[in-house]
């Protein structure tokens, strides 16, 4: 596959009450952005497990997304913390492995922020295709 | 019963809003072919009666165990979703659904990319639904009482209709009177009725209604608890006078030493009061109160050789010992009717709003035209023996509202008209006035509002369509400089006062509020609603709404809607007396637990709790959710080292999948 070509996948992990209201907002708002991200709605950012990250690099991802509320705006009061401390550890665990940072994006969106949703998606799917094809954690077969 | 799964599939058209982008067949052919389905179809509106009597009889006929359902955003749709299949007799967590709309057709015009990836949201919403569990929704009764923040119209509207069904309401007040931002008015657009003859009565009813626990000059401190059951703590500020034995006969006041010498909040800093004061004569309750910041006594612990006003007072209801007091009660819903705050004018320089006293806001010549303001209605400009009756004025419009570069894009809904209010009453104080109005539009939207604009237009005032640039000095005059572009004409009009019509904006600490009861903020900064449109007064936070201008800019008419609006929907909740609380709460497996005790450390809510059992003999702790507490957040889930802790509908068994799932379609 030419790097032209390169079209990358990107799953999202959303929380219910600021970004995937943001996503649907946006929807809402007809506000246009690539395909090349699927959205997984869970109920908090708190609530991803580092293990869905690596998990979605393993079964085909090229890059992730965590989103959630703005830190201090958690519906759940502080579950955004937990993620923000999480997956800023986990980052870092990315990068001792040799994951290109560009894979791996964390963002804060609003339910209000519709426009701002679109730039992310634009965004990491744009450090998705510059980071390319993502093999290293690969599995060969996907069992589903 | 077999409960291997079988699944249909439903993909919704949405009218042409889905299809017009996914080719919708194609998707529903290509979920017929995927594990454990056994119908798929595609239909025009799957929310609609037929739409939904299609589920409900592939369930019956089809023996269906699992029901996928792409279309709109679940936060549309999935409660009406989970009611079909509930009336099919089906657990109505046997629901998952794959949104095509807001998260493919309405954002993506490629119509080959959107069907590709409308087969993968539902390819994973029908690997999920594979291994969803049933789940019951619990009741818990519901505390018939409500909350109310905010004493001004909205809250006083929301107090009384909640009051007389019958059920318990604490109205909270931050300030020592109720009436808010419309005790502050004079007369009330478009049929001038006088704002305190109006108010009035609605102020006394609330104080004195036996359902209603007033709560003036306190704040919220702190809610915990979910919907129903809201644990609620108020912190009544020591008010440093004794409620039941001040009359209100104000001599304190006359005594105190400090008596006009500070700015009153309630006429906007246009009159002056004491530091012991009664914010307005009608205020209600009808009792003094010390201002803590400015008191002598208070501030430096001496005044004179003994307070005045102690002295002064004739029951002895000053008690400078008097100390802040904690109510705690508990309540089933609550409304936030917390107002707004007017654009402060000295944020638009230009108009020179802090450089002259003759540019003054609306709310400051509402007061001013005000018979219990501090000219007593008369329209003076100026202090002492040099102040005069302005004869050119000119209003001018949009300050603060529709303007980019102070942040508020919004439309503040109220200016309009109550420039057109202002203006017919100055033309009717002064006689001789020549009034002009700066517009950019004028919004006559309401019931009477245009017979309104047009009736003042008849009377002379003159106006005119441009935003002015600035306003200046010019020897006595001011200078209001403009283009009117209707003319295409610039314009330097030299006038005796400037009014901007300042707009409303959110209050500057709305975010306290936001934090006690987890509120969202719209783009303009305004509490959020859950719906714009069909869930205007509810907010995500189940149990709590909203009414009047807290929610954003609007007038009085519709914040007592709003404000009955809200009333009724917590009257739902108390007089069912029943609540169904969250069902995809977190569950630990207690075989697995190892009792480390990290969840309980997570927990927003303090809902896990370590508890003792008995293993083969052996004490083990393991980690135990309360169900009514938990609200389903799964924080305690990624934290968790075993993998014990599960959300139900949201585990780690059915998320990998889904991952998976995406995957594979790659």
């Amino acid at each position: 596959m030419s790097e032209q070509q390169f079209e990358p996948s990107v799953i999202a992990f959303l929380c219910n009450w600021c970004s995937y209201a943001g996503a649907d907002l946006a929807g809402t708002s007809r506000i246009q952005y690539p395909t090349n991200l699927d959205i997984i709605r869970v109920m908090c950012s708190g609530r991803v497990n580092p293990l869905f990250i690596v998990n979605a690099l393993q079964q085909g991802a090229d890059g992730v997304l965590v989103s959630g509320c703005h830190p201090g705006d958690c519906h759940y009061m502080e579950g955004n913390f937990y993620a923000r401390r999480r997956f800023t550890l986990m980052n870092e665990l990315l990068n001792y492995v040799g994951v290109d940072a560009k894979r791996f994006n964390m963002s804060w969106v609003s339910a209000s922020e519709g426009a701002k949703w679109k730039d992310v998606v634009e965004e990491v799917v744009e450090n998705a295709k510059e980071a390319g094809p993502f093999e290293q954690f690969r599995r060969n077969k996907i069992n589903w | 019963m077999n409960n291997k799964p079988k699944i249909g599939v439903y993909v919704c058209h949405c009218g042409i809003n889905i299809s017009h982008t996914v080719d919708v067949e194609a998707v529903a052919e290509f979920a017929s072919q995927l594990p454990n389905v056994r119908v798929a179809r595609e239909y025009s509106y799957m929310c609609s009666d037929p739409g939904q009597a299609l589920i409900r009889e592939d369930i019956k006929n089809e023996g269906l165990n699992r029901v996928v359902v792409a279309s709109c955003s679940p936060r549309m749709h999935e409660l009406t979703f989970r009611k079909t299949l509930a009336e099919a007799g089906l657990n109505p967590y046997y629901l998952e659904m794959a949104n095509i709309r807001e998260h493919c057709s309405w954002v993506h015009g490629d119509r080959e990319k959107a069907t590709a990836k409308a087969k993968r949201l539902v390819a994973a919403a029908a690997v999920k639904a594979r291994l969803l569990e049933p789940l019951q929704e619990k009741e818990v009764d519901v505390e018939p009482a409500s909350l109310i923040i905010g004493a001004g119209i909205a809250g006083i509207q929301a107090a009384l209709d909640i009051a007389e069904a019958g059920f318990k309401v604490y109205l909270v007040e931050k300030t020592p009177s109720v009436g808010g931002r419309m005790s502050q008015l004079d007369k009330t657009f478009p049929t001038l009725d006088c704002s305190a003859c109006i108010l009035t009565p609605k102020m006394v009813d609330v104080a004195s209604h036996p359902n209603i626990e007033l709560l003036t000059y306190s704040q919220v401190e702190d809610v915990s608890g979910y919907v129903g059951n809201f644990d609620v703590k108020v912190r009544k500020k020591a008010r440093y006078v004794d409620m039941d034995k001040c009359t209100g006969c104000g001599v304190c006041a006359q005594e105190c030493r400090l008596t006009g010498r500070i700015p009153s909040e309630f006429d906007e800093g246009m009159g002056k009061r004491a530091a012991i004061y009664l914010p307005f004569p009608q205020a209600v309750p009808a009792k003094y109160t010390i201002d803590p910041e400015r008191c002598l006594m208070l501030t430096r612990g001496k005044c004179g050789k003994s307070p005045k006003c102690v002295d002064a007072c004739g029951t002895g209801a000053i008690n400078f010992e008097q100390e802040d007091e904690i109510v705690e009660f508990k309540v089933g819903s609550i409304i936030v009717a917390t107002g707004f705050d007017v654009f402060d004018a000295s944020r638009k320089p230009e108009y020179g709003y802090n450089d002259y006293e003759n540019v003054i806001t609306g709310l400051e010549l509402e007061r001013l035209v005000s018979a219990s303001g501090p000219t007593g209605g008369d329209i003076l400009i100026g202090k002492g023996d040099d102040a005069y009756v302005p004869k050119d004025i000119a209003f001018i419009k949009c300050v603060g509202s529709r303007d980019k570069s102070v942040g508020n894009e919004y439309c503040s809904r109220v200016c309009c008209m109550y420039t057109a209010k202002l203006a017919h009453l100055l033309t009717e104080k002064i006689p001789d006035a020549n009034v002009r109005v700066y517009y950019m539009d004028v919004r006559a939207f309401g019931k009477g509002f245009e017979e309104f604009y047009d009736r003042v237009r008849r009377e002379g005032v003159r106006y005119i369509r441009g935003n002015p640039s600035e306003v200046f000095k010019r020897g006595d005059k001011l200078v209001v400089k403009a283009e009117n572009t209707l003319t295409s004409t610039p314009v330097e009009d030299e006038v005796d006062l400037v009014v901007l019509a300042v707009g409303l904006e959110p209050r500057r600490d709305a975010r306290e509020i936001i934090d006690i009861l987890r509120l969202s903020q719209s783009g303009d900064r305004f509490y959020m609603e859950a719906h714009p449109k069909l869930a205007p007064v509810d907010t995500a936070t189940d149990g709590v709404f909203l009414a009047g201008c807290a929610q954003g800019p609007k007038d009085i008419p519709d914040t007592v809607a709003q404000a009955k609006g809200a009333a009724s929907s917590a009257l739902v909740l108390l007089s069912s007396g029943k609540v169904k609380v969250q069902a995809q709460v977190s569950h630990i497996n207690e075989d697995t637990c190892r009792g480390c005790g990290y969840c309980v450390e997570i927990c927003p809510y303090s809902a896990i709790e370590l508890v003792t059992v008995n293993q083969f003999g052996h004490e083990a702790l393991v980690a135990r959710v309360n169900d009514a507490l938990c609200k389903g957040c799964g924080a305690c889930v990624a934290g968790c080292f075993s993998g014990s802790a599960q959300q139900k509908s949201f585990m780690d068994g059915q998320i990998l999948p889904q991952i998976a799932a995406l995957g594979v379609m790659r």
